[in-house]
């Protein structure tokens, strides 16, 4: 029972159930540093993930 | 989450502003606002000619689509830096920025810095041994060069570049945290043309770097999502991230942070002391204003640059 989140190189594993919003504070991601998708999907903080999903995560700050 | 205007299921939920929208919506109010901006701060009106600096980033190629889809006369203008360590930053960002300006029939004007000025950013940096390891002072001071003299030479009104709330409230935090007041004076959306510079505007200086990113996701714009590798571990970077914790917590806190200080600057909080003001000079070499009686600093840093590469070889 794992939902997947990537983030550049990076993957979590977390348990299913939980919003989006719970998910990235759990896994220690600031929301506001990066958008979510599902099969390509934008998907908000109030999106309860499912078992067996991947989430990518796309970064979005850049600097220089 | 439901879209505010039509109801059905949201895409983007702007916290800050309590609006969520749909994909079709949200790809609607980016352009309104940014209309909304341009008008505002005066940035520039549908007569005249716009240069946009292109990096093949998020923000710079959503900013071109924004314009034209507005139905503004912009062209783009490619700076190619040649840094090439890692990924092959340099021609990933070059090859991302000519295919989104032929699929739409655009022109974009190419300048290459180690064709035309003999080394690439990285080779400058090094010879001139500015900016403790980190070729960014180089970069910039290169930049600003060129994207002014293209302007100016191909007869350009204005200069447009991809600056979002982020990149500002950053610049605008480092700049608050030294007081370093000149820097603050001249941080604007616009900044007027004077005798040898182009205006230039950042018409999306209002928009959080996320909301630019979910803008050329849905859009659909293919940018270059890895990082120039010489922006690890950049200042500008840790305090996005600052700023970042802090909105996490006040939705709306680093808006109002640049917001206030556009108008506390509007009413004269950092205006230049009287006896400050510095007088410019026109370059003898390249004609673009400098605060010395020399060279500019571009031509400066150009001429070290050469003699040190011929004393080596
Ligand atoms: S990170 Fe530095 S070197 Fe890289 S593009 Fe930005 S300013 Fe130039
Ligand atoms: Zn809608
Ligand atoms: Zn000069």
């Amino acid at each position: 029972m794992t939902v997947k989140l990537i983030l550049r190189e990076k993957e979590f594993e977390v348990r299913p159930g939980m919003t989006l919003l719970s998910t990235l504070e759990k896994i220690n991601v600031m929301p506001e540093a990066v958008l979510a998708t599902r099969e390509g999907e934008m998907i908000l903080e109030d999106e309860i993930l499912r078992d067996g999903e991947v989430i990518k995560l796309v970064s979005v700050i850049s600097g220089g | 989450m439901k879209c505010k205007k039509c109801g059905t299921k949201a895409s983007v939920h702007m916290r800050q502003h309590k609006l969520a929208l749909c994909k079709e919506h949200y790809l609607e109010w980016i352009p309104e606002q940014t209309e909304r901006f341009i008008k505002k701060y005066e940035m520039f009106h549908r007569g005249e000619k716009i240069l946009v600096a292109v990096s093949g980033g998020k923000d710079s190629l959503s900013l071109w689509d924004i314009l034209v889809r507005l139905g503004y006369q912009a062209d783009g203008l490619y700076i190619g830096l040649g840094i090439d360590v890692g990924i092959g930053y340099s021609d990933e960002s070059h090859r991302l920025s000519e295919k989104f300006a032929s699929e739409r029939g655009l022109r974009l004007h190419v300048v290459d810095v180690a064709k035309e000025y003999g080394q690439p950013i990285p080779v400058m940096a090094e010879v001139s041994h500015r900016g403790q390891g980190r070729p960014c002072a180089v970069c910039g001071l290169a930049k600003r060069h060129i994207m002014n003299r293209i302007a100016r030479d191909l007869g350009y009104d204005v200069l447009a570049t991809g600056h979002n709330l982020d990149d500002e409230a950053a610049v605008l935090f480092g700049n608050t945290l030294q007081w370093a007041g000149s820097f603050l004076a001249r941080q604007s959306p616009v900044l007027r043309e004077s005798p040898g510079l182009a205006r230039k505007v950042k018409p999306l200086c209002r928009f959080y770097e996320r909301e630019m990113a979910a803008y050329a996701l849905l859009r659909g714009i293919e940018y270059i999502y890895e990082e120039c590798p010489f922006a690890d571990g950049a200042t500008s970077i840790y305090y996005k991230e600052l700023l970042n914790r802090l909105e996490t917590d006040k939705p709306g806190a680093k808006l109002i942070f640049y917001l206030r200080f556009l108008d506390a600057r509007e009413s004269g909080l950092f205006a230049p002391a009287p006896e400050k003001q510095i007088v410019l000079h026109p370059c003898p070499k390249c004609g673009q204003p400098t605060s010395t009686d020399d060279l500019c600093s571009f031509c400066r840093m150009i001429e070290t640059i050469n003699l040190k590469m011929e004393k080596e070889n």
